[in-house]
C-alpha cells in the first residue's frame, strides 16, 4: 500500500507539469494585452510600458516564459501579479476561505446525502423515496445561481437566519453558502446512494444477515451500507477537487474572498502567474483526492489489494 | 439401502415424537405487477428433534420460498403470506411480532445457503461474521466472540482455523466457506438447520465432505434437519424422510426408502425414472415430458396432468377423480405414505381398495 501511494504520487509530478503547461499557453493565447489593460483611463507611457514587459519576460515566446516560471517555481517563487503582489500571499490569503467552504459543503453533502439515500433505498417506492426523488429533482434542475440568490434572499434577508455576505462570522458565515454550493451534489449523492443501498438490500449476504437474526439496524448501517458506498465515496472525492475550483458563482453571490473568485479575476486582467498558480494547485487537490478514493477502495472492501 | 441412523442414536434429547416445527398449510403469493405469481399453495410439513426431512423438487417448486417463510426472511413486498401457520416449539411465529420472529432465528432456527460466496458478506472477516452471532444474541464482546469463532471453525474442519478467522470469504475454496456458513448457522445451537441446496455449487467430492459434516453435526446436537435440494442422491444419502414438492405443493410424502424405491405419485415416479442407473448402462433415460407450470397460471384440476403420463380425462375417469378438474388431495395412500394423486394405487401397483 505505501508503495503503491509513493508511486501515485510520483506520477502527479507530470501530471502537474503538464496541466500548468497548458494552463500557462492558454492564458497567453488570451486576446488583448494586460500591461496595456493596467493603466485604465490614463495610458501608460510607452517606455513604462516596455520596461514592465521586459520585468514580466513578455516579450519572450511561450515556451521561454513557461521555462523561466518553472525556474523560478523550482525556487519556490511563485512570482507577482502585475503589481508586484506575490501570488504566494494571494493564495495564502484566499485558499482558507475557499477549504472552509469546501468543507461545509462536503460535510453537508456527505451527512444528509447519505442519510437521505439510505432512508429512501431501503424502503423502495415508499414515501421516503419519492420525496428524495422528487425534491433532487428540482434541486438538480435549478441553477445554482438561481439557488444562490434565492437562499441569499428568503434564509438570508427575509428570515434572517444567516449572513448574507462576507466571512465575518466565522464558520457559521460558511453555512449557507456551503448549503447552496452542496446542493446539486448533495441530490447527486442521495440519488447514487440510494440505487445502491437498494441494489444490495436484495444481496445474498443482506438475506444471511436478517436470517442470522440481526437487528434491523445492524443489517442496514453494517451489512448493507457500508457494500454500497464505493460509489458514493467515488463521486465525493472527485467531488471536493470540482467544488474547490468552481465556487465561483457562490463565493461571487456571497461576497466570499476565495480563490474561485481569484481565478476569475485573475483571467479578466490576464494575470498569467496568479491563474498559473491557482489553477496548478487546485489540478494537485484533485489528483490528491483521487488517490485518497482509491486507498479508501481498499478500506471499504478488502478484495481491493494494491501493490 | 439401509443406514446407520447416527442422527437418532446419539442425540443428547431423545426424539419424543413432538414435532419440534410444524407448518401447516401454508401459502405464500408473490404480488408482482404482472399477476400474482402463486408460490407456495397450502404447504404442511412437521418435523421432530434429530429428524431430516429432504424437501425435493425442481426450480420454482416452492421449496426454497417455503423455507425462507419459515425464517421470516422473504422479501416482503413482492412476497405475503397469504395464510397458514408455522408452529415452533408451541407458538405460531407468524402471529408474533418481528422482534421475537427475529430472536427465534440463530438459536431455534437457522438456514445456510446455496452459493456460500454471495451469501457471506465480502467485506467481513469469516470470523467477525461468525461472532456476529454471539455478539447479536448473546451480547458477547467481540473477542469472546471472536475466540468461539475459532471453535466453530475448528468445529467444522476448517484447518489452521486460529490463523484463518480474520481471513475474508473471497480467500477461502468453495467448500471451506460453506464450512464458514454452517459455523455460522450452527453457532447457537439451533433446534432446526434449514439448508436450501448447500452442495450444489460444490464438486461432488466436496459436496460428500459438506454432507458428512452435516450429518456428524446433527448427531451431536440432535437439531432438525430440513435439507432442500433436487438431487435425488443426496436425499437418498441422508434423509430420513422425504417430501416431493410441485407447483407450490406437497405431492408426495413418505420415508425416503418407500417413496424412492415405489413412488405413489407419477411425478416422483418420473424423477425416479430420470435418473442413471448403473445397472442400465446404455439405454435412454425417460425425462418428465413439458416444462414445470408457470405458478402465476397453475394447470386447473391436478397440477401435474398436463405433465402426466398416467392423466385419465373426461369418460376414462372415475367420477370426482377427472385429473384436469378435480383437485387430488394430499391422502394417506399406504400407512406412512401420502400422495396427491387420484390414482396412487395404481401407480405404487397396489389394487385400489
Amino acid at each position: 500500500m505505501g508503495r503503491y501511494v509513493a508511486r501515485r504520487l510520483l506520477l502527479t509530478i507530470p501530471v502537474l507539469l503538464g496541466a500548468s503547461f497548458l494552463i500557462f499557453a492558454m492564458v497567453y493565447a488570451l486576446p488583448g494585452d494586460p500591461i496595456r489593460a493596467l493603466g485604465g483611463d490614463r495610458p501608460l507611457s510607452p517606455a513604462v510600458v516596455a520596461q514592465l514587459r521586459e520585468e514580466f519576460n513578455l516579450n519572450d515566446p511561450l515556451v521561454v516564459q513557461y521555462v523561466k516560471y518553472l525556474g523560478d517555481l523550482i525556487q519556490g517563487d511563485l512570482g507577482t501579479d502585475f503589481r508586484g503582489r506575490e501570488v504566494l500571499d494571494t493564495i495564502s490569503q484566499r485558499l482558507p476561505v475557499t477549504i472552509k467552504l469546501t468543507v461545509v459543503a462536503i460535510l453537508i453533502e456527505t451527512v444528509i446525502g447519505i442519510v437521505a439515500g439510505v432512508l429512501a433505498g431501503i424502503r423502495r417506492n415508499g414515501f421516503l423515496d419519492n420525496l428524495v426523488l422528487v425534491s433532487s429533482t428540482i434541486v438538480v434542475s435549478v441553477p445554482i445561481l438561481v439557488l444562490a440568490f434565492v437562499g441569499q434572499y428568503v434564509l438570508g434577508l427575509q428570515f434572517g437566519w444567516f449572513p448574507v455576505s462576507g466571512i465575518n462570522e466565522g464558520w457559521y458565515s460558511y453555512l449557507l453558502p456551503g448549503l447552496v454550493l452542496a446542493a446539486g451534489s448533495l441530490a447527486y449523492v442521495a440519488r447514487l446512494t440510494r440505487t445502491s443501498v437498494a441494489e444490495n438490500m436484495r444481496a445474498d449476504y443482506v438475506r444471511t444477515a436478517r436470517a442470522k437474526g440481526l437487528p434491523r439496524r445492524t443489517v442496514i448501517l453494517r451489512h448493507t451500507l457500508r457494500n454500497s458506498l464505493i460509489p458514493v465515496v467515488t463521486f465525493i472525492g472527485a467531488d471536493i477537487g470540482t467544488l474547490m475550483g468552481g465556487a465561483i458563482v457562490t463565493e461571487s453571490v456571497f461576497n466570499l474572498p476565495g480563490v474561485g473568485r481569484a481565478i476569475f479575476d485573475s483571467v479578466r486582467a490576464q494575470e498569467g502567474a496568479v491563474v498559473v498558480g491557482i489553477v496548478t494547485l487546485l489540478v494537485f487537490f484533485f489528483v490528491f483526492f483521487n488517490l485518497v478514493v482509491d486507498v479508501l477502495y481498499a478500506v471499504l472492501d478488502p478484495r481491493i489489494r494494491y501493490d | 439401502m439401509t443406514r446407520p441412523d447416527l442422527s437418532k442414536a446419539t442425540a443428547p434429547v431423545p426424539a419424543d415424537g413432538r414435532p419440534v416445527l410444524e407448518v401447516d398449510d401454508l401459502h405464500v403469493e408473490f404480488r408482482t405487477r404482472s399477476g400474482v405469481v402463486h408460490a407456495v399453495n397450502g404447504v404442511s410439513y412437521s418435523l421432530t428433534q434429530g429428524e431430516t426431512l429432504a424437501i425435493l423438487g425442481e426450480s420454482g417448486s416452492g421449496k426454497s420460498v417455503s423455507a425462507q417463510a419459515i425464517m421470516g426472511i422473504l422479501d416482503s413486498p413482492p412476497a405475503v403470506i397469504t395464510g397458514g401457520g408455522i408452529w415452533f416449539e408451541g407458538t405460531d411465529l407468524l402471529t408474533q411480532p418481528e422482534e421475537e420472529q427475529r430472536k427465534v432465528r440463530g438459536p431455534g432456527i437457522s438456514m445456510i445457503f446455496q452459493d456460500a460466496l454471495s451469501s457471506l458478506n465480502p467485506v467481513y472477516s469469516v470470523g467477525f461474521q461468525i461472532g456476529e452471532m454471539f455478539r447479536a444474541h448473546r451480547g458477547m464482546s467481540k473477542k469472546d466472540a471472536r475466540k468461539r469463532a475459532i471453535e466453530l471453525m475448528d468445529r467444522v474442519r476448517i484447518p489452521a482455523a486460529a490463523r484463518r478467522v480474520d481471513d475474508f470469504p473471497h480467500q477461502f475454496s468453495g467448500g471451506m466457506r460453506q464450512r464458514v456458513m454452517i459455523a455460522m448457522a450452527i453457532a447457537l445451537d439451533p433446534r432446526i438447520l434449514i439448508a436450501d441446496e448447500p452442495t450444489t455449487a460444490l464438486d461432488v467430492t466436496v459436496q460428500a465432505q459438506v454432507m458428512d459434516l452435516l450429518k456428524d453435526l446433527q448427531a451431536e446436537t440432535g437439531m432438525g434437519l430440513i435439507l432442500i435440494t433436487h438431487d435425488l442422491g443426496v436425499v437418498n444419502e441422508v434423509a430420513d424422510n422425504v417430501a416431493v414438492m410441485y407447483a407450490g405443493e406437497i405431492v408426495e410424502r413418505g420415508t425416503v426408502d418407500d417413496v424412492f424405491t415405489r413412488p405413489a405419485h407419477p411425478y416422483t415416479d418420473g424423477l425416479m425414472s430420470s435418473v442413471p442407473q448403473v445397472e442400465a448402462k446404455g439405454g435412454r433415460l425417460q425425462p418428465i415430458v413439458g416444462q414445470p407450470p408457470n405458478l402465476a397460471r397453475i394447470p386447473s384440476g391436478c397440477p401435474f396432468h398436463p405433465r402426466c403420463s398416467r392423466r385419465r380425462l373426461g369418460a376414462e375417469a372415475a367420477p370426482g377423480r377427472e385429473c384436469s378438474t378435480d383437485v387430488p388431495p394430499l391422502r394417506l395412500v399406504v400407512p406412512g405414505r401420502e400422495a396427491a394423486c387420484h390414482y396412487s394405487e395404481e401407480v405404487l401397483g397396489v389394487r385400489a381398495q
